[in-house]
């Protein structure tokens, strides 16, 4: 408790603070305010934000650029879907699922990826989420190109009505805190710390005697692990699935994001999602009252913003806060 | 037989469509070592260049031959503006920025030539059949796309084994500081090498314009199979690239022809037709992973 | 004389048409400072990175406390007591001194599936860390990071880090190089500390540090081992005032 308190006293812990204080009492916000859809878009970036995390693990932390991870999305989400259709709705059943099968691909294809450097490393893992996209493009019985309704919501024994906005928001909102305290741990904890050291030097980390390979294998795990649960999460949401959540452009959005918000860093996934979903949110009005019309066209300066972005802001948002506790941390 | 035959031919007309689009990006990814996402992009502005250049000409010649010189400028100006900015950096920024560029590129077409999807009519002169053996038709433009094709991969493969710059940048391939410390102007080279990789790139997209139709985003999905392909030859290899677009080329054709027919002993028609084309993509990344595992840095790849 | 911890037999290693390692058979006993000196691209680096197992040699074997362990990949002969350092300095650098050593201490510790716990509180790690950095005289450098250290620091980081481990057997590929005069001499007074305790392959151009410190001392030119023994016989050895000295007045 006391540690917290401290940290408030930090930019960091303040913004964080702030930040975590509105997300929890935005259902209520939204009905004040009677926007709808400002709740829907809250949903979706505290979604977004635990696949982020969990490519955090990779990317961050592990230095393996991994462009496939809108896949698990897809396994995440039609592991719903799938289930729904055949009229299993129980959640304690689905989710598991999900998960797991998330994981299971993220070990299979992370058992192949992880022999390969670099680039080839890059392409591998774009490759396979291709593999399985154009898997679900040709299930016919799920709809094929088109995608699949859900007719109903996960079903927890009734403990939860995922039908109730406010719940479901609130149950996404608690997974994130979950999932970014388990990331914060892991972060620091001995499994971690040979994640992060085989970014810094990966022969020095073998020569000490550290298996590298298993340990980024376990790490693509967990961070599949997540993409899935992000991607269950997003089925019951849009009560849809359809190929397209699993595209490669997708994956591309989730890199964006996590460098967007500082790679390797505690919060760096949430600053990263909200900043590209206020981006895109607020690029439509204002290029619209720029030049009328304009603002459907808000990718023109969204592109060149991460060519930026890209050259020149590196550290992401988190590194805007100063070199808090995610750095200083490293230290210790 | 027959229908063996002109299958083949698909293939080998989509390997040179494939291959021409492969060569500028495994040549960017051997000598610059740059994971540029947005070949994709100037294969798309190279397809919409000719559409313009057509409708202005009035003639596929003419308007093909002006998009091309349009195609190098455009890519001079994308490598000029970011591209060599990035070649320094690691393959992250590199992947952000060029993403980055897909996005913007995406978007301005939309600004520039609307939202709906063009056509380009088939030029007259290669609108019928020909007989490619007696008795046996097969599509003139197609066949066309085939002659052009080859002709460039010649071409390349006479420039990177038989010229000075084709040896630079072989060189350039295997050791950049070596090539810079013979005194030759290795921005110059790269900025060369771009151009010459969005003029490819350009050709492919406007020759494909009469087959698929030209529409936003037509590069993205086909990129990824370039990447394939340049993954299975391995990184940096025209040599390889060539075979490996062969491979998916005929993969591709074959899947979509054969593959219905084996579904359809187990699944309705209607079924196995619409699940073909996906098989046949999957195929494709089956036979990715299969090299890899084989050969991490794929066939003709240098190993580390 | 007690028994040869490490051997090895017939290790080949080529290059394309240059043989790096050309037959070398040799081997270090327990609690031996075991010096290997030859000229430039003699090979020498190249038969530590095969006895570390970061590369594979063409042909022969090598065997470790007795048994085979040509197959075996780096991390798993480190776990077995089989550590390296390496002649270009090879450290994490945007950690710092002290948990570089940590990590290897968290190596040695056994697997590290800890997904919860705290490491950098550690105390099971950060003390022998920081024992292990007094140990080579950085204890006052520890939250240092790594890439601020200067070269001779690394240097003593590398040898900290190799330690940590507790190795039976620490190859170690010209740890004194490119150090100070006064960090050299700390060097040898540890290396000295450390003789009798684990068997030590010492790669060294130092001819000072060599002669005062080997146990035994083998001669290594163009891939070959043309000389084995003792100090004074191989300062006797003709063959090696030949080769290796570039004598042939025979003074
Ligand atoms: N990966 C490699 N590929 C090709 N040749 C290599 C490779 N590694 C070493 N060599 C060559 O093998 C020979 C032995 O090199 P090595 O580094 O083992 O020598 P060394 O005795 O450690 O030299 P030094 O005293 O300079 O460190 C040299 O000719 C070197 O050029
Ligand atoms: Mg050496």
């Amino acid at each position: 408790m006391r540690k917290i308190l401290a940290s408030l006293g930090t930019p960091r812990g303040l913004v964080v603070a702030v930040l975590l204080l509105a997300m929890a009492l935005l259902p209520v916000i939204a009905q004040v305010l009677d926007q709808r859809y400002l709740l829907s878009v809250s949903t979706r970036i505290v979604i977004w934000s635990i696949a982020a995390a969990g490519l955090n693990i990779m990317l961050g932390y592990g230095g393996m650029v991994s462009f496939g991870h809108a896949v698990f999305w897809g396994i995440g989400g039609y592991a719903v879907g799938i289930f729904a259709h055949h009229g299993v709705h129980d959640g304690w059943l689905q989710w598991p699922v999900g998960i797991a099968a998330a994981m299971a691909w993220a070990t299979l294809i992370g058992a192949l990826s992880l022999r390969t450097r670099g680039v080839y490393f890059i392409m591998i893992t774009l490759a396979f989420a291709q593999l399985v996209y154009y898997v679900a493009v040709g299930l016919e019985p799920y709809g094929a190109d088109d995608g699949l309704n859900i007719a109903g919501r996960s079903q927890f024994s009734g403990l939860i009505d995922l039908r109730d906005r406010g719940q479901f928001y609130w149950l996404c909102f608690a997974l994130m805190l979950a999932t970014i305290w388990f990331c914060a741990r892991l972060a620091n904890s001995r499994f971690g710390l040979v994640v992060r050291g085989a970014k810094s030097n990966e022969t020095r980390m073998a020569a000490l005697g550290f298996p590298v390979f298993r340990y980024r294998l376990v790490a693509f795990a967990i961070s599949g692990g997540f993409g899935g649960l992000s991607g269950l999460l997003l089925a019951n949401h849009d009560a849809y699935i359809s190929p397209a959540m699993m595209s490669w452009v997708k994956s591309g959005d989730l890199i964006v994001i996590v460098v967007l918000g500082g790679m390797g860093t505690v919060f760096g996934p949430l600053f990263g999602t909200i900043a590209f979903f206020v981006l895109e949110e607020s690029l439509k009005p204002l290029m619209d009252m720029a030049s009328k019309g304009t603002g459907e066209y808000w990718q023109i300066v969204f592109g060149p913003l991460l060519v930026l972005v890209a050259l020149y802001a590196r550290g992401g948002l988190d590194s805007l806060l100063g070199r808090g506790r995610a750095r200083s941390r490293h230290r210790g | 037989m027959e229908y063996l035959i002109l299958q083949t031919l698909n293939g080998i007309q989509l390997g040179l469509l494939m291959f021409l689009l492969a060569a500028g990006l495994t040549l960017t990814f051997g000598i610059m070592d740059l994971v540029n996402l947005a070949h994709g992009s100037l294969y798309m502005v190279g397809a919409y260049f000719a559409w313009t250049f057509i409708a202005w000409t009035d003639s596929f010649v003419l308007g093909a031959l002006l998009a091309l010189p349009a195609a190098l400028a455009l890519g001079v100006a994308v490598e000029m503006v970011v591209m060599r900015r990035l070649y320094a950096r690691d393959h992250l920024d590199q992947v952000l920025a060029t993403f980055g560029l897909i996005l913007f590129f995406n978007e301005l077409v939309r600004v520039v030539w609307g939202p709906a999807g063009k056509s380009v009519a088939l030029p007259s002169f290669v609108a019928g059949t020909i007989d490619i053996m007696p008795g046996v038709p097969y599509p003139a433009y197609r066949f066309a796309i085939i002659v052009v094709g080859a002709v460039v991969a010649l071409l390349l493969a006479w420039l990177v084994t038989r010229t000075r710059m084709g040896m630079l940048i072989r060189a350039g391939a295997s050791n950049r500081r070596m090539v810079g410390a013979l005194g030759v102007d290795i921005g110059l080279l790269f900025t060369l090498v771009f151009g010459l990789g969005a003029v490819f790139a350009a050709l492919a997209g406007l020759m494909a314009a009469p087959i698929l139709s030209i529409k936003i985003g037509m590069g993205d999905d086909i990129l990824i199979l370039a990447f394939v392909i340049i993954v299975i030859g391995g990184i940096g290899s025209v040599k390889g690239a060539f075979v490996a677009a062969m491979i998916v080329g005929q993969i591709d054709i074959f899947g979509r022809a054969y593959v219905p027919d084996l579904l359809k002993t187990f699944l309705s028609a209607a079924a196995a037709s619409s699940a073909a084309p996906a098989i046949s993509q999957v195929l494709i990344y089956v036979v990715m992973a299969a090299v890899l595992v084989w050969r991490p840095t794929g066939l003709f790849g240098q190993r580390s | 004389m007690a028994e040869a911890l490490l051997r090895t037999h017939r290790l080949v290693k080529r290059f394309g048409g240059l043989i790096a390692t050309d037959g070398v058979s040799i081997d270090v006993r327990d609690g031996e400072l075991h010096a290997l000196i030859g000229p430039n691209g003699a090979g020498k680096t190249t038969l530590i990175a095969q006895l570390s197992g970061q590369q594979r040699p063409d042909s022969g074997r090598v065997e470790f406390d007795g048994r085979d362990i040509t197959a075996l990949d780096m991390p798993a002969r480190a776990r077995r007591g089989l550590t390296r350092s390496f002649q270009i300095t090879s450290v994490l650098p945007e950690f710092t001194a002290l948990q570089n050593v940590a990590l290897a201490v968290q190596a040695h510790a056994g697997h590290s599936f800890r997904f919860l716990a705290n490491a950098r509180r550690d105390r099971r790690l950060r003390e022998p860390a920081f024992a292990g950095l007094e140990l080579v005289g950085l204890g006052n450098r520890a939250q240092i990071l790594a890439s601020s250290l200067s070269h001779g620091e690394r240097r003593q980081l590398e040898i900290a880090m190799a330690l940590a481990g507790e190795p039976r057997l620490l190859l170690l590929d010209e740890p004194m190089a490119g150090m100070g005069p006064d960090e050299s001499a700390r060097m040898v007074d540890l290396l000295r500390s450390l003789k009798g305790q684990r068997g030590m392959l010492l790669v060294e151009h130092d001819m000072d540090a060599v002669f005062a410190l080997a146990d035994r001392i083998s001669v290594l030119v163009y891939g070959r081992v043309i000389a084995t023994g003792t100090a004074a016989e191989i300062r006797a050895d003709p063959e090696v005032r030949q080769a290796y000295l570039g004598d042939d007045s025979g003074t």
